[in-house]
């Protein structure tokens, strides 16, 4: 039994590491999830379901992508750890944060 | 976060999107609304529904120009597949206007994704307008690699800075704000510093009897921090506006007719001619409103404005593309 919930507990925490690609929606006008925790080597890709243009911009230019047209989308693999906050460069209210861990 | 700290802060009764208010200003849209200014007290006439004035001498006007916004040539979706047609519209209403405008305003948006394709079918389209069109860019305009490159090449000559500029016409100063640059996280739309330093000493020469039209893509007040909606320094412009008899601030980005009057000073923002956008803060987000085909022109619209010299007068019409 012990074992059993060990082993349970040790695939929870190499989730991270697993899923290696995580996508986040732009929907009406929201990132969504707007928080997300991700491993190191994580690839995230944001697809735009609005029918308006978004970007995805880093606050401190880390990555910034153009603009995304409808169904358009833009990757960025995390190779570092830290926090990254980001935002729409055309709609700054929208804003998100990714944090990558080892 | 900040925006909306900011928001609950607000305390300015007629722009709480509250329900009376937004019907009211529907209303007002709908019938279109005649502002006129007289020794620089503003004065509202409303139109009655086919579109006429109840006072002929608020029209007796000696001068007057057009406001077209919006056009978001390349957008193609739902809202309106072909806002190509309905710019094709608006142009034909300005043509068939009775006396030609003096001058046109494009108040921004001209294109939807700034492609080099979108641009060109834009000023082929407008082209056919009767008169000078005087451009401000808006955030639509500046998605192209150089983030506002193409747009600047093509209606920047003579401006400073990212497009800014002032110029005369029949006595009334004009000047071309540029708010779509530098967005930073969670905030509103700037000027920025070195756009006001120009503007305060752009007004140094311009005498307090001048009649002042300001057009500028976001309006410069905050209609809708949640939407972003607004300037955040744009109270440092219009502290700089409040001495003038007669200040008219025009405003294109959210597609639907708002204004506001405070002290000497009007603001107003028109209709598009793409595609409506609900009204603040009645529906999840600001995207492209889906109403039906045949009532799509209902929503999409241009402003005319009109000044008589003598009395001091400035008038705003609004009309749909119906």
């Amino acid at each position: 039994m012990k074992t059993r919930l060990l082993a349970v507990v040790c695939l929870m925490l190499s989730m991270p590491v697993w899923a290696q690609e995580v996508k986040i929606d732009i929907k009406e006008f929201m990132f969504a999830p707007k928080d997300l925790n991700v491993a190191v080597g994580t690839k995230v890709t944001w697809v735009n379901d609005d029918q308006i243009p978004h970007t995805v911009a880093e606050t401190h230019k880390v990555f910034r992508s153009g603009a995304l047209d409808t169904n358009d989308s833009f990757s960025w693999v995390f190779n570092t750890p830290g926090e990254f906050e980001y935002f729409c460069a055309l709609h700054p209210q929208m804003i998100g944060k990714i944090v990558v861990s080892q | 976060m900040d925006i909306h700290r900011k928001h609950e802060r607000r305390t300015d009764g007629p722009l709480n999107p509250d329900r009376r208010t937004l019907l009211k200003c529907s209303a007002w849209a709908g019938a279109g609304v005649l502002w006129a200014l007289s020794g620089g007290i503003p004065r509202a006439f409303a139109l009655d529904d086919s579109g006429n004035v109840s006072d002929p001498k608020a029209l007796a006007s000696t001068f007057h120009f057009v406001q077209i916004s919006d056009s978001h040539i390349g957008f193609n979706k739902e809202a309106n597949p072909e806002p190509s047609k309905t710019l094709q519209v608006a142009i034909d209403k300005v043509i068939a206007l009775p006396k030609r405008p003096s001058l046109i305003l494009h108040t921004g948006d001209i294109t939807h994704l700034s492609k080099p394709e979108e641009f060109d079918t834009a000023a082929q389209l407008l082209k056919g307008l009767p008169s000078t069109v005087h451009y401000v860019p808006g955030e639509h305009d500046t998605l192209d690699e150089g983030g506002g490159k193409l747009y600047l090449e093509r209606y920047g000559k003579g401006t400073k800075g990212n497009g800014w500029y002032s110029f005369d016409d029949h006595g009334v100063h004009f000047i071309g704000l540029v708010n779509v640059f530098n967005f930073q996280a969670g905030h509103e739309a700037t000027l920025g510093a070195d756009q006001l330093a120009w503007l305060a000493d752009d007004l140094r020469a311009v005498t307090s009897s001048t009649p002042i039209v300001v057009f500028t893509h976001i309006p410069l007040w905050t209609i809708y921090q949640p939407w972003g909606w607004g300037t955040e320094d744009g109270d440092q412009a219009i502290a700089m506006l409040r001495k003038y008899g007669s200040v008219t601030v025009l405003n294109g980005h959210i597609h639907q007719v708002i204004q506001k009057v405070e002290g000497n000073i009007t603001f107003h923002t028109a209709r598009g001619t793409a595609y409506p956008q609900p009204a603040p803060g009645t529906a999840p987000a600001p995207g492209p409103m889906t109403v039906a085909a045949d009532q799509l022109r209902n929503y999409l619209g241009l402003t005319d404005v009109r000044a008589t010299q003598g009395e001091h007068p400035l008038a705003l019409i609004d009309s749909t593309l119906v």
